[in-house]
Parts: structure tokens; C-alpha cells; sequence
């Protein structure tokens, strides 16, 4: 009994240092990488009608765990929900959870993590009908907008019309579901959550295509994987996950063409497959890691397009996701 | 014998028999009596069949008329004035039962359902011969046999799938089997430690009993989900499907324990008395004398705790476990099916699969009842 108590206290106490040392290592050898996933929502995490994950947080973690096995699919995904998604991750039962969560000041100084790349600059926008003849969230003056009770929606939109001294009716329902079929009635003129939110409820209204999302986004959520402090190898591995998929789509190295794109002559492309030097090995992967990653789940905008861009039922515009060089957000430091 | 006319007048045949009037028997008696029994209830009874009135029309077309019975995605379902989209329900029908169980072995989950059943029916059949053997199986062997099966083996030849790809129906079944089948000896045993002449045995029983029962049923999932990897050292970490298991167990011993408990003390006194100047050990007492009828006493609660429990197998989604409910949830989010009416769709079906079963457990237990009090009838 004494024996279990301490052994529980000092787990207890590694839990809240941080993590045991080498995540690289405990996933080698368990082989497979365990990621925090989203219990579902359209285009970052669903189950398909396989039961096989699928959207862009998903395909993070397979391109982590090709960059690692050279193998997508060994991953497994752990569903968590808003509750226990921190605990998991405090706790070692996942090695990164890739679920649209906003990287904060307070989530990475107080809970003990770290966010590694942003991949998907969210923040809250409002769609309106096309009838009401709105191309800006700043013509919204004196209409009636839907939105969800008790959450930061209500307080950012608060702020938003008051600083641009516009009226507003506000009308709070308990749920998404039941602000957007008040919407779909005409109960309001809008409807406003998160951007990548918007696209997916708009799914469910009887006219999608009369509606429209409008081009403010009126907050700051930057959605981004996280992992647990204390292990700055693992940390790099995630981060650069991300920009290897963003350095391949800036120099246009896509699943399709990667093999080809080995013969290239470009410095940056040869060292960023691993033709030139051995840029791996720092972050205790192979050379050809940001090969693996392309071949086997493509760069950042394949990712973007087929999860929740133009080639998804979602069709979310690039907009703050597009890449630095194309008016976006998307920034990678450079593989050197 | 005596030829003489009676001087009294006898009728030596009886009168026809008649039939009741109208009004004391028959379908009209019933209505009388049930519906139109006085003001009150002649007035609840017309308000009833208005509500069936309004309510029918609207809901036969919602759910058969307007419904839409097959397209390949949410097209048709979206189309203005659309009822219930009952091809979202067949295509995703796969999805419902197995979740990401892998689809090439789920010939293992169904070979496993069936099983369960038809240990279940063996078991709850009144008149099935050799039910000791049914029970041995049903109780030693299936989970094994089961856990084998779903789980893979190597020895077996059998691929593994980890418990992280279960999901949908059969995992409802799961949760719900694994705790009704631990939850009534946990409960007896926990009822009888609590009446146990031992102060030791009893505070803990106690202890236990209250400690479950005085917090909410997510609480003790939660507790189970984060705090059961604690305990134990970091490498034995329980699977994520055990730590609710071992909680929905925890939750419905407790519950069970005190039903259990009230129908040992409405055995009278007399009957444990009788068994000890039998000489019955006891064990032997409670086994043979106690117990077959505390049980029988209580079976509407103990079939009440299993029907809550049952529904209850939705909430370990609130710890990530994607039972049947959740998969319903997640379904509905499918772009390629998101629309107006395929929320309901979902939930109407989610609704009707919960009733089907906890109606059946509640019919069974009702025969079950009227068999086993059949002897006691006062």
C-alpha cells in the first residue's frame, strides 16, 4: 500500500514538473504516436463513415508520425473533450493534441505547455443573408444577430460594435444548433461565431448559398498543437512539422510531384527533402523527414484545400491561412 | 313416487341467461371505467384525443411521408419541406454499430453480439433447461471468449484492435453488460457488508456506498478517468475503455447495494431464524434462504437501476469514449450530410433505439415479476 502511495505521488509529481524525458524515444518504442483529437468537428477531426479520422488537425498527426515512421497511419487518436484534453496531455496519455485549441498566454505560462505551429488562424467573423445587400461586418449597424450564450462570442462582439460605436441586437440561444436554426427562421439578420465555425454551420441551413460569410474577423484565435513543456526536442519535431508542410507549399513541392522535386536544383528544396546536408538529425529524425511528410500527406495547402478549403464541403477561403508571400499569415522560418 | 300436481308452483328448468347489458362489459365497460370514469376524467380523456390528433398528422408526414428514403448524400434531405433523412441513418448505419472498428474484422464484434445474445436469451428464457451452464458460459466464458475476439490475440491468429477504435452501438452494449453483470454481486455483496455484524466490514460498505451515492455520475467517470492512472504504477496506466468501465461499475454497485438492502429487510425475521435452527451456515442462509427471496422482492428496482444504467452508458462520452450516442454526434457533423434535418433524423433514431431496449427490460421484468410472485399472491 505504502509502495503504491509513493510510487502515485512521485508519477503525481512528474506530472506536474513536466514530462519524463525523450517523447522521441517513448514513441519509437511503443510505435505509434498517441495525438489528442477533437471528438468531432467538421474538416479538423470526424470520423469518416469508415470510423477512419480525417480533417486538418488529423492530418498533422499523420504527418508527424510520417515524419517519425515514414507511415501516416500509425497514430492513434484519442477523442477529448474540452474537460480532459489539458489533463491528457499534462498526464503523458498523449504525446500532442492537435484539437483547433486557441493558443493563450495563460494556457502556455499556467498549464505547462507549449504551442507548436499555428495551423489555422481562426477568429470570429458573422455571415449574414446575400439579400440583406452587406459586404462588411461594419454596414451590421442596428441589425439582430444570433449568437451562442455564455461563450467569449458574446463579449467579443460586445466590443466590436461598441468600438465602432454601431447598435446591435443581440440574441442568445443555449446552443450553436439552436442560434442557427433561429438564423435559418429570420429570427436575426446574422449569425456569429469563429470563422471555421461559420462554414460549418452554414451547412446546415435550408439555403446555404444565400448566405454569406463576411471578410472581418474580429478576434484573435490562433489554433495551434500543443505539447507538453520540458522536452524541447519533441517541441521542435511538432513545430516543424508544420512549417516543413508550409516550406513545401511555398516552393510548390506537393505529394504528386515530390519524387520528381528530388532532382531539383534549388538549394532550399534539396536541403528541405533531405538531398543536401542533414537537417533531420537535430531534431532526432531521419534526413529525409520532411520528404516523408510530403510524400505521404502533402503540403500545407493540399492539407487546407482537401480538409476545409475549396476542395472540402466546407470551402473556407484561404484568407489569414494563406502563405505570407500571398497576403496570409502562414510564415515558416527556413530549413537551413 | 308421488304423482300428485305440486301444490306449490316449481320451475323445473332455469331462465335463459342473458347477456350483460351493454354498458357492463365488453370494450364499453372498459372505456366507462378508464376513460369516461367522472367529469375529470371524461375531460382529460377528450384532451388526450385532440393532442393524438394534432400531433399524429404532423409527425406521420415528418417521419414517413416527407421522409427521404434514399439519396447518395444531403442533397435530397435539404430540399425545402424535407422530412426525417432516413438515408443519412442507412449510410451511416455501418458507422453507428462499429465506429472505427476496423471493417474487415467486425465479423468478430458480430459473432461476439451473438453470442451475448444467445447466452442472454438461454439466461432469461423462464423455462431453458441446464440454466447453470448457460450462467457459467454467460459469466466465465463470454468475456473471455469476447475480450479475445474484440481485442485480437496473436496466439489466435487474430489481428489486434485497440480499444481506442471501438465505439458506436456494441460499445453501448459493452459498457451497459459489463456493468449490469458487476453491479449485482457488487451490490449484494456491498448490502450485505453493510447489514455484516463486523463494525469494520460495515463502515467501509457504508463508507463506499454513501461516498458514490452522494456525488453526480460524471463526477465519478471523471474520477475514474484521471485519477485510476494515479494509483497505479505509470507503465500499468488502465486502458481508457477500463477507467470508465470501473467507474459506470462503482456507480451502479452503490445504487445496487441499497436496493438490494431494502428487500433483505423486508424479509421477515422469522425466515433467517428458521434457517439457523436448520443449522445453515451462514452463507448457506443467506444463499438458500435470504437472498432467492430479498431478490425476488426487489426485482422492479434492481430492472430500474439496470434501465437507468443503460441510458446512463451515454455519458462516459463526456471522458472521450464514443459510445452510440456519440457517434450520432459526430455523424450529424458530416459535411458532405450537414442539413436541416439531419440533427433530428439522428436523434429520433438514437431515441428510438434507447426505448426499444429499456421497454424490453422493463416487459421482461414485468413478466418476470408476475411469474415469480405467482406463489405469494395474497
Amino acid at each position: 500500500m505504502m509502495k503504491r502511495l509513493l510510487i502515485a505521488a512521485s508519477f503525481a509529481a512528474c506530472v506536474t514538473t513536466g514530462a519524463s524525458a525523450g517523447v522521441l524515444d517513448t514513441i519509437k518504442q511503443k510505435g505509434f504516436l498517441s495525438c489528442g483529437s477533437n471528438t468531432g468537428l467538421a474538416g479538423f477531426g470526424l470520423p469518416d463513415d469508415k470510423g477512419v479520422w480525417t480533417g486538418l488537425d488529423v492530418e498533422f498527426c499523420r504527418a508527424i508520425a510520417a515524419a517519425i515512421f515514414n507511415d501516416p497511419t500509425k497514430v492513434k487518436f484519442i477523442p477529448l473533450t474540452a474537460k480532459d484534453r489539458f489533463t491528457a496531455l499534462q498526464s503523458g496519455e498523449v504525446d500532442v493534441l492537435a484539437r483547433n485549441g486557441t493558443w493563450t498566454q495563460s494556457r502556455e505560462a499556467e498549464l505547462g505547455l507549449h504551442f507548436g505551429g499555428v495551423n489555422y488562424y481562426d477568429g470570429q467573423g458573422f455571415m449574414t443573408r446575400k439579400k440583406n445587400n452587406i459586404s462588411s461586418a461594419l454596414e451590421l449597424n442596428g441589425a439582430s444577430i444570433c449568437v451562442q450564450q455564455g461563450t467569449t462570442t458574446e463579449l467579443n462582439m460586445a466590443d466590436f460594435f461598441r468600438t465602432n460605436n454601431m447598435k446591435y441586437e443581440g440574441i442568445a440561444f443555449a446552443t450553436a444548433d439552436e442560434a442557427i436554426k433561429a438564423y435559418d427562421t429570420g429570427r436575426c439578420d446574422a449569425f456569429t461565431t469563429d470563422v471555421s465555425q461559420l462554414y460549418s454551420e452554414k451547412l446546415k441551413l435550408v439555403n446555404p448559398d444565400d448566405t454569406i460569410v463576411l471578410p472581418e474577423v474580429i478576434s484573435k484565435e490562433p489554433l495551434a498543437p500543443a505539447v507538453r513543456q520540458g522536452d524541447s526536442q519533441w517541441f521542435n519535431i511538432v513545430r516543424w512539422t508544420h512549417y516543413a508542410m508550409l516550406n513545401a507549399e511555398e516552393m510548390g513541392v506537393t505529394k504528386a510531384n515530390v519524387d520528381e522535386k528530388m532532382k531539383s536544383q534549388t538549394p532550399e528544396v534539396r536541403r528541405l527533402l533531405g538531398v543536401e546536408g542533414d537537417f533531420g538529425k537535430g531534431l532526432g529524425l531521419t534526413k529525409d523527414w520532411a520528404y516523408r511528410i510530403v510524400k505521404h500527406v502533402g503540403n500545407y495547402g493540399e492539407s487546407f484545400d482537401r480538409n476545409v478549403g475549396e476542395n472540402s464541403k466546407l470551402k473556407i477561403k484561404r484568407g489569414q491561412n494563406n502563405l505570407w508571400s500571398k497576403g496570409g499569415l502562414q510564415y515558416a522560418p527556413p530549413v537551413r | 313416487m308421488d304423482q300428485r300436481p305440486s301444490p306449490v308452483f316449481l320451475r323445473t328448468t332455469s331462465s335463459p341467461v342473458l347477456p350483460p347489458p351493454v354498458f357492463a362489459g365488453g370494450p364499453v365497460k372498459w372505456v366507462r371505467e378508464n376513460m369516461l370514469a367522472g367529469p375529470g376524467s371524461a375531460l382529460f380523456t377528450v384532451a388526450g384525443l385532440l393532442f393524438i390528433l394534432w400531433v399524429t398528422p404532423g409527425l406521420v408526414r415528418y417521419l414517413l411521408i416527407d421522409a427521404v428514403w434514399s439519396s447518395p448524400d444531403g442533397a435530397a434531405c435539404r430540399a425545402p419541406g424535407a422530412g426525417a433523412c432516413w438515408s443519412f441513418i442507412a449510410r451511416k448505419l455501418d458507422f453507428f454499430l462499429y465506429a472505427s472498428y476496423p471493417r474487415e474484422m467486425v465479423w468478430r464484434v458480430n459473432l461476439c453480439m451473438a453470442m451475448g445474445g444467445v447466452l442472454a436469451v438461454w439466461l432469461l428464457w423462464p423455462g431453458a433447461a441446464r440454466k447453470g451452464l448457460g450462467a457459467l458460459l454467460f459469466f466465465i466464458a463470454y468475456p473471455v471468449a469476447s475480450l479475445l475476439l474484440l481485442h485480437g490475440s496473436d496466439a489466435l491468429g487474430l489481428p489486434k484492435a485497440p480499444t481506442d477504435l471501438w465505439g458506436g452501438m456494441f460499445l453501448s452494449m459493452i459498457v451497459a453488460t459489463v456493468g449490469i453483470v458487476f453491479s449485482l454481486p457488487g451490490g449484494v455483496l456491498l448490502a450485505l457488508g453493510r447489514r455484516s455484524r463486523l463494525p469494520v466490514v460495515r463502515f467501509f460498505a457504508t463508507l463506499f456506498i454513501e461516498f458514490v451515492r452522494g456525488v453526480p455520475f460524471i463526477t465519478v467517470l471523471f474520477m475514474a478517468n484521471t485519477m485510476l492512472p494515479l494509483f497505479v504504477p505509470a507503465n500499468w496506466s488502465p486502458d481508457r475503455l477500463v477507467r470508465p468501465l470501473v467507474g459506470v461499475t462503482l456507480f451502479a454497485s452503490a445504487y445496487m447495494a441499497e436496493i438490494v438492502r431494502a428487500g433483505l429487510q423486508a424479509i421477515p425475521k422469522g425466515q433467517s431464524e428458521g434457517a439457523m435452527a436448520l443449522g445453515l451456515s451462514h452463507w448457506g442462509m443467506m444463499r438458500l434462504i435470504i437472498l432467492p427471496q430479498a431478490l425476488t422482492v426487489v426485482i422492479p428496482g434492481i430492472v430500474g437501476i439496470f434501465i437507468g444504467l443503460f441510458k446512463d452508458t451515454t455519458l462516459v462520452a463526456v471522458v472521450g469514449i464514443p459510445d452510440f450516442l456519440r457517434t450520432v454526434e459526430t455523424a450529424r457533423l458530416d459535411p458532405a450530410w450537414a442539413g436541416p434535418t439531419i440533427s433530428a433524423t439522428g436523434y429520433i433514431f438514437a431515441g428510438l433505439f434507447y426505448w426499444v431496449f429499456c421497454f424490453g427490460m422493463s416487459r421482461y421484468s414485468l413478466m418476470m415479476e408476475r411469474r415469480l410472485s405467482a406463489g405469494r399472491k395474497r
